[in-house]
């Protein structure tokens, strides 16, 4: 019996795929896989993983396929394991406030659920009208909201999964207290599939806030616009999100890509091209958003802040969804767009900010920052050609980077560029004195290697 | 014990850090748990360096380890089930570094836990997790239990505030896991290890976010005439998306225990009160309170109490945080549950709960973090009954079912630890459990490290708490 009709007889023929246009739909860095299966049952997808393991397969799972770019190429591809028809929501109590979904679920088709009951999850990553809860969780992107409500790691309650022997096991619950067992589900978030296929993904959702008020000031410098953020952090406010775009960015998301992919309209004139762009958002009553303006324009001002503009109710979801999209923005705008992902101490941002923009700019490259208050960036370098020539000035600043942000006691990768030169590039960052326990820790879950085999973390 | 061990162990650390006369180690063999085990050798490292020292030594001698912080747990986290050493940390009680722009500190594990918040304050900065043994608890313990508290209920637990770990494994490596900084590339190694229960590895440095103190805080006492009004009022207030600092409860027996101990205020003929607390900015908690106010009187509250000042605010705090001390006073022998349900489920469970005491003849109290879902309830028996004690044993294994049918879980914040091993098998199937132990046995290969803990081997479902002693003083978060 094949490979396909062996898989076809576990999900049925409809769900196995093996022509070549389809599979070159599921690409990852220029690998393609042998079949493509769509298991419509966490049963089958151990069922799936087993007969990998029996026939010395490797698979990559995915949802949307939106992020399969991020970390290496695998070392083996030879099934490509589409989550998507595992979409439906297993459970959902808005009285508990908590949800559980399968992981194919598309996050646009659940937020409409949750909007049902004025709820939502605040896992809205780039890619959003494609991504998948389960893409979202394994490619640990981060979001806007965890400024206020944490990251995946803070609201994810439990996880069921299959492991690298077609063990179908789970961890945690769906309360939102539960200290039984270890938290393995914790694993799973960002492990790119190297732990396990994720089948079910329990959440604690949360309440629309009644009212937001977005504040969006330009500043002249970075400096400026980071002290804005400090001044912030030692009140008494908790923003849902604190954004910094430089005036690369600012560009980026006010151009016609942009608009195209994003058509939620934005007040005219918000995001200027010449500067560092700022934007706060808060929510609360209307005595405390008044406040909030109040205190916030002050403190911008003190800031030497050039324009402060105040954002209702119904432009902050335009203006947030666009920022959200930076990464899938910025990748589009250059032929050779890379993407380096730091993460310092807040009162490092301005350092690390500068030293990056110094590395691109003595190597003559463009580039476009995104940074969040809470002390990530999303740099983007972006080439005006692919070349030899441009790719050696990308390792040389994307190298000075990364040691610059070790420097800085934080840490860099790369997330995103051109597939062909991963080789080239320090995708993960530099070392880290825990890859040993990381080791140990895909012995257990992942012992023959079948789970997306080399995409992560020292080649696990 | 080895004596050739015990003189290394002296030679490692100096003989004013090791213990081993039996008087002295029977204060080790208790913990906020009554289970009982002694272990044979107590030591008190001060750096990391000794710790290695004592993890190798323990590897020489195939000698089970334990950590231990205040010993104030309560699912028996912290004692010598195989016997072995017990290595203590409260000389590795520093405070190593406060960073109040990034909000972060970096202490060691024998810090205690309100500690770290009063040396923080006048910065205007706290440590979030806040057990009621805080007082007493350290912030290692804390990790290793991934321990609750009231305010957890907005603010988060342990796990949500830890950042990095310096860890030694069983095998006697020092790692460093996690980073001051977020996003620390790799698996959440972090995650992994808090509230791990001492299995995977002794904790020596605790990297911890720091919260700002909120700018208005205002107490409410909400006093209910019937059990269901009380549990309707704290659903009802979940599903309106109010999110409280704390939504605590206590029935009519617990209010009693605690009036006549600590005078608090607590209407002594109530059925029912919740002890709320709505913090934030000075215009969001006089709205937030008010709302509060007008949910807890829909549901037919005789009364909701204000405090005028902070002074009334840390009274009636007083009564929640020293209730199991009170408790004490009433019946010495107690059996204390640790179940979690979701929050709908609240009037049916107490409902049930009540139910399960009187088909085995028990008053049972409840005393609980009502907001998160998370029960405690208390069988009060005669610890020299020895049937009353197997009656209070199944009335407590019938109340965690009952949770976990419910849809819940057998421990919201005390630990598995060495009483409910046995209820696990409720939760999880063979194959999650069997991975759960090949995940303990890549970091502690020998088992040497806690062992007897968290896997199931034996009975009991909640902690038994027969007398109080020095070690045992704290109450239980």
């Amino acid at each position: 019996m094949t490979a396909s009709s062996r898989l076809a007889s576990i999900v049925g023929p409809a769900h196995v795929f093996r022509d070549s246009a389809e599979l070159a739909a599921y690409d990852i860095c220029g690998m393609v896989p042998a079949v493509i299966v769509q298991p419509g049952s966490s049963a089958e997808v151990a069922e799936i993983v087993k007969f990998a393991v029996a026939e010395k397969l490797a698979l990559v799972p995915m949802g949307a396929r939106t992020k399969l770019v991020m970390g290496l190429p695998p070392r083996q591809y030879d099934l490509a394991l589409d989550m998507t028809r595992l979409n439906r929501v297993v459970a959902y109590d808005p009285g508990d406030l908590t949800l559980s979904v399968e992981s194919g679920i598309r996050l646009r088709n659940l937020a409409s659920v949750l909007a049902a009951h004025r709820q939502f999850l605040p896992l809205e990553v780039p890619f959003a009208s494609q991504a998948t809860a389960g893409g979202a969780i394994a490619s640990g992107v981060d979001t806007a909201l965890r400024q206020m409500y944490g990251a995946a790691r803070d609201y994810v309650l439990g996880m069921e999964f299959v492991t690298g022997q077609g063990l179908l096991a789970k961890s945690g619950g769906r309360v939102v207290k539960n200290v039984t067992g270890y938290d393995i589900h914790k694993l799973m978030i960002g492990a790119l599939g190297t732990l396990g296929v994720i089948t079910k993904i329990n959440f604690r959702t949360f309440p629309v806030p009644a009212s937001a008020r977005a504040f969006a000031a330009e500043f002249e410098n970075a400096e400026g616009a980071l002290e804005w953020r400090h001044r912030i952090a030692r009140s008494s406010f908790r923003p849902l999100s604190l954004e910094v775009l430089s005036p690369g960015a600012a560009g980026i998301l006010s151009g016609e890509a942009a608009a195209r992919a994003v058509p939620d309209p934005i007040p005219s004139g918000l995001f200027s091209n010449r500067r560092w762009t700022f934007l706060a958002a808060f929510s609360g009553n209307g005595h405390v958003l008044e406040r909030c303006e109040r205190d916030l324009r002050e403190m911008a001002e003190q800031c030497n802040t050039i324009r402060f503009s105040v954002l209702g109710n119904d432009e902050i979801a335009g203006a947030s969804n666009r920022v959200r999209e930076f990464i899938p923005l910025a990748l589009r705008s250059s032929p050779a767009a890379t993407v380096v992902k730091i993460a310092v101490l807040p009162t490092r941002l301005s350092e690390a900010l500068a030293a990056a923009a110094k590395s691109s700019e003595n190597n003559s490259l463009p580039w476009a920052a995104m940074a969040r208050g809470l002390g990530v960036i999303y740099f983007a370098l972006l080439p005006n050609v692919r070349s030899n020539e441009t790719r050696r000035l990308v390792i040389q600043a994307t190298d000075q980077i990364l040691s610059k942000c070790s420097s800085l006691g934080g840490s860099a990768v790369v997330p995103w560029c051109p597939v062909e030169w991963k080789s080239n590039l320090k995708v993960w960052g530099l070392g880290r004195g825990d890859l040993d326990q990381m080791r140990k820790l895909k012995m257990v879950f992942d012992p023959h290697g079948v789970l997306s085999p080399g995409r992560f973390v020292g080649g696990i | 014990m080895e004596s050739k061990l015990l003189d290394e162990l002296r030679s490692l650390l100096g003989s004013d850090a090791v213990l081993y006369e039996p008087e002295d180690l029977s204060l080790y063999e208790y913990d906020g748990s009554v289970e009982v085990a002694r272990p044979e050798c107590v030591v008190f490292p001060r750096t990391t360096e000794d710790v290695v020292g004592i993890v190798q030594l323990a590897n020489r001698y195939k000698t089970p380890l334990v950590g231990r912080g205040a010993g104030t747990g309560l699912s028996g986290g912290a004692l010598a089930r195989n016997g072995g050493i017990v290595t203590v940390f409260s000389r590795m009680n520093r405070i190593l570094e406060v960073d109040v722009e990034n909000q972060r500190a970096t202490v060691q594990p024998g810090v205690v836990n309100l500690d770290l918040s009063v040396a923080v304050a006048h910065t205007g900065l706290h440590f979030a997790p806040d057990p009621s043994s805080q007082k007493a608890c350290t912030i290692g313990g804390n990790v290793s239990e991934n321990s609750g508290g009231p305010h957890t209920l907005a603010y988060g637990v342990t796990t949500n505030h830890i950042l990095a770990l310096t860890a030694v494994l069983p095998t006697g490596e020092r790692v460093r896991l996690g980073s001051p900084a977020l996003d620390a590339p790799g698996y959440d190694l972090v995650g992994l290890f808090v509230g791990s229960e001492g299995t995977l590895a002794l904790i020596t440095e605790i990297t911890v976010k720091l919260t700002r103190l909120p700018e208005a805080v205002k107490t409410l006492l909400a006093v209910f005439d019937t059990v269901d009004d009380a549990t309707e009022t704290v659903a009802d207030i979940t599903s309106r998306g109010i999110t409280p600092a704390a939504c605590e409860m206590f029935d009519s027996w617990t209010i009693r225990a605690v009036e006549e101990y600590v005078h608090a205020g607590y209407p002594g003929g109530a059925a029912a009160v919740l002890l709320i607390d709505v913090d934030g900015l000075r215009e969001a908690v006089e709205a937030d309170a008010e709302e509060v106010a007008a949910v807890c009187r829909s549901h037919h509250a005789s009364e909701v109490r204000v405090a005028r000042d902070a002074r009334e605010r840390e009274l009636l705090w007083k009564g929640r945080k020293n209730a199991f001390g009170a408790v004490g006073r009433i019946s010495p022998t107690y059996y204390a549950l640790d179940g979690v349900i979701p929050r709908t489920k609240l009037p049916a469970t107490l409902r049930r709960i009540s139910e399960i005491g009187a088909k085995y003849g028990f008053e049972v109290g409840n005393i609980f973090h009502a907001g998160d879902g998370n029960l405690h309830p208390l069988i009060p028996f005669n610890g020299r009954d020895k049937d009353q004690f197997r009656r209070a044993v199944a009335a407590g294994t019938e109340i965690i079912r009952c949770c976990i049918d419910m849809g819940g879980s057998i421990t919201g914040e005390h630990g598995v630890g060495m009483e409910k091993d046995h209820l696990m098998l409720f939760l999880f199937t063979e194959t999650d459990l069997d991975l759960m132990r090949r995940v303990r046995d890549a970091f502690n290969p020998e088992g040497l490290l806690n062992p007897g803990k968290i896997f199931p081997t034996t009975k009991g479902c909640g902690e038994i708490y027969v007398r109080p002693s020095p070690a045992t003083s704290a109450p239980p978060a």
